[in-house]
């Protein structure tokens, strides 16, 4: 199991999607998952061997550590690509229930893959509400955890058993801030992409159902 | 999703590419991503353990190599492969737009769409012309500017293209000016000149890429422009009466295109 299977999944889902949809699962590909893997994991890779706190008294770096990094930065990270890749299951599993549906009674339930249509345009809507919605959670956990998107050089300490408040020394904190606000400007711009989507399909799927009852009155 | 997924990805626009294309294609694969992966990664796989600072002082080493190094020179390789690639992605999105265009008139049975079935539609390779040579000529300026942007960005944070052997840092809480060491000066900076040299071949083959769309774009208007004035022979009455097809057939698919999207 790794992110192969993950890209394999939004593949899967890339089939039923719009094409602003395609855009998210391209952006997701390539400036999240992509980055994540080429080059933000190794910046995190050794970040516990090289905090570093003004102290010998053992156990303070591990205590300290722990206090300030609650989960990482990376951990966080990777929970949330995770997260917002998940609705797109919901997508896939109908259309696999829908298409045994149709095999067992004989006939093909989606005469054009690609259109959205009732049930499935619910399920779709409801993936990219629950995408935008993990979106903000994730950022925002990742503001009140981390006081904001800064890395800070320098944190004290004076837990215990540190004997009095001592420095600790964070490594490659501006390295870190560079890829968090990448990571922040990546997550706003896929939150636009889904709200654009969500408005456009509303809209479009809102019209056709104007227009088909204004031709029924009609006639 | 690593390299290997990027390279397929790339692989598909390959096919529509120009030769030029191709080449830079393959120059981006074999002497950039490559050597990254390969090689790079490992000379500056252990850079910060072996950044070694003339003093006991904790904390000093961590705040050195941090102000010397506010980005590694591989994290920002990375960054500008992927941002020079992603514009290749616009004319693989366009071409795959304008296959899912064709494959639905055939699915609709439209009899002007010259197609006998959905495989040679899979495989059918588009010329760069019309809105595909926009998108192609816009895939390669953006190209050009990242890499410009990454270059100088490089040249701006590590003053020039050396690695030094040592650096002299005072940053708090060094308790005075301390000598720091690099690990593997020598072979950083000899990788950091090769992978310029490459961005520069690069910046290069984009150029001519972007000057031979250009002539073929002016040449074709002014064939154009020219034919008209003609005598008119049997071989040109053809092609006028071919070209005349063409056009009908481009216009009612992209009047299908317009009835889609609207």
């Amino acid at each position: 199991m790794s992110w192969r299977f993950l890209r394999d999944l939004l593949s899967g889902a890339n089939k039923y999607s719009t094409g602003i949809g395609r855009i998210w699962v391209a952006v997701v590909f390539i400036f999240r998952l992509l980055v994540y893997i080429a080059a933000a994991e190794n910046i995190w890779k050794y970040e516990h061997d090289e905090f570093e706190c003004n102290i010998k008294q053992p156990g303070c770096e591990n205590v300290c550590f722990d206090h300030f990094f609650p989960i990482s930065h990376i951990r966080l990270w990777a929970l949330q690509l995770i997260m917002v890749s998940a609705p797109s299951l919901l997508v896939v599993f109908h259309v696999a229930y829908r298409e045994n549906r149709g095999t067992h009674h004989n006939r093909k339930l989606y005469k054009r893959p690609g259109e959205l249509d009732g049930g499935l345009l619910c399920t779709y809507l409801i993936s990219l509400i629950l995408k935008t919605g993990f979106e903000i959670v994730f950022l925002v956990l990742f503001y009140k955890l981390y006081n904001g998107f800064k890395v800070p050089r320098l944190v004290k300490c004076d837990i215990s058993p540190c004997p009095n408040t001592v420095d600790c020394y964070i490594s490659k904190p501006t390295e870190k801030m560079i890829f968090l606000y990448f990571l922040v400007a990546t997550s706003c711009l896929c939150i636009v992409l889904n709200l654009s989507e969500l408005s456009y399909l509303i809209f479009k799927y809102s019209i056709k159902c104007y227009l088909k009852r204004y031709i029924k009155k009609r006639q | 999703m690593d390299w290997g997924a990027l390279h397929t990805i790339l692989g598909g626009v390959n096919k529509h590419s120009t030769s030029i294309g191709k080449i830079w294609l393959t120059v981006l694969f074999i002497f950039r991503i490559m050597i990254l992966v390969v090689a790079a990664e490992r000379v500056w796989g252990d850079e910060q353990d072996d950044f070694i600072c003339n003093t006991l002082q904790p904390g000093c080493k961590n705040v050195c190599y941090d102000h010397f190094f506010p980005i590694s020179h591989i994290r920002l390789w990375a960054l500008q492969l992927i941002f020079v690639s992603t514009p290749a992605l616009l004319v693989a999105m366009h071409v795959a737009y304008r296959r899912h265009e064709k494959k639905r008139q055939f699915r609709k049975g439209d009899q002007k769409c010259e197609y006998k079935d959905i495989e040679e539609i899979r495989k059918q390779r588009f010329r760069i012309e019309g809105s595909l040579w926009w998108t192609y000529t816009s895939s390669i300026f953006f190209r050009l500017v990242f890499e410009a942007v990454f270059m100088y960005a490089f040249y701006f944070m590590y003053d020039g293209f050396r690695m030094p052997r040592l650096m002299k840092c005072n940053a708090w809480p060094c308790p005075n000016t301390v000598d720091c060491f690099v690990s593997r000066p020598t072979e950083k900076t000899v990788f950091t000149i090769f992978m310029i040299a490459v961005s520069s071949i690069c910046i290069l083959l984009n150029v001519a890429e972007l000057c031979y769309l250009l002539t073929k774009f002016f040449l074709r208007r002014s064939k154009k422009a020219g034919n008209p004035k003609h005598h008119p022979n049997h071989e040109n009455k053809e092609e006028t009466k071919q070209n005349e097809m063409n056009e009908l057939i481009s216009d009612s698919c992209q009047n299908t295109v317009i009835g889609f999207s609207g």
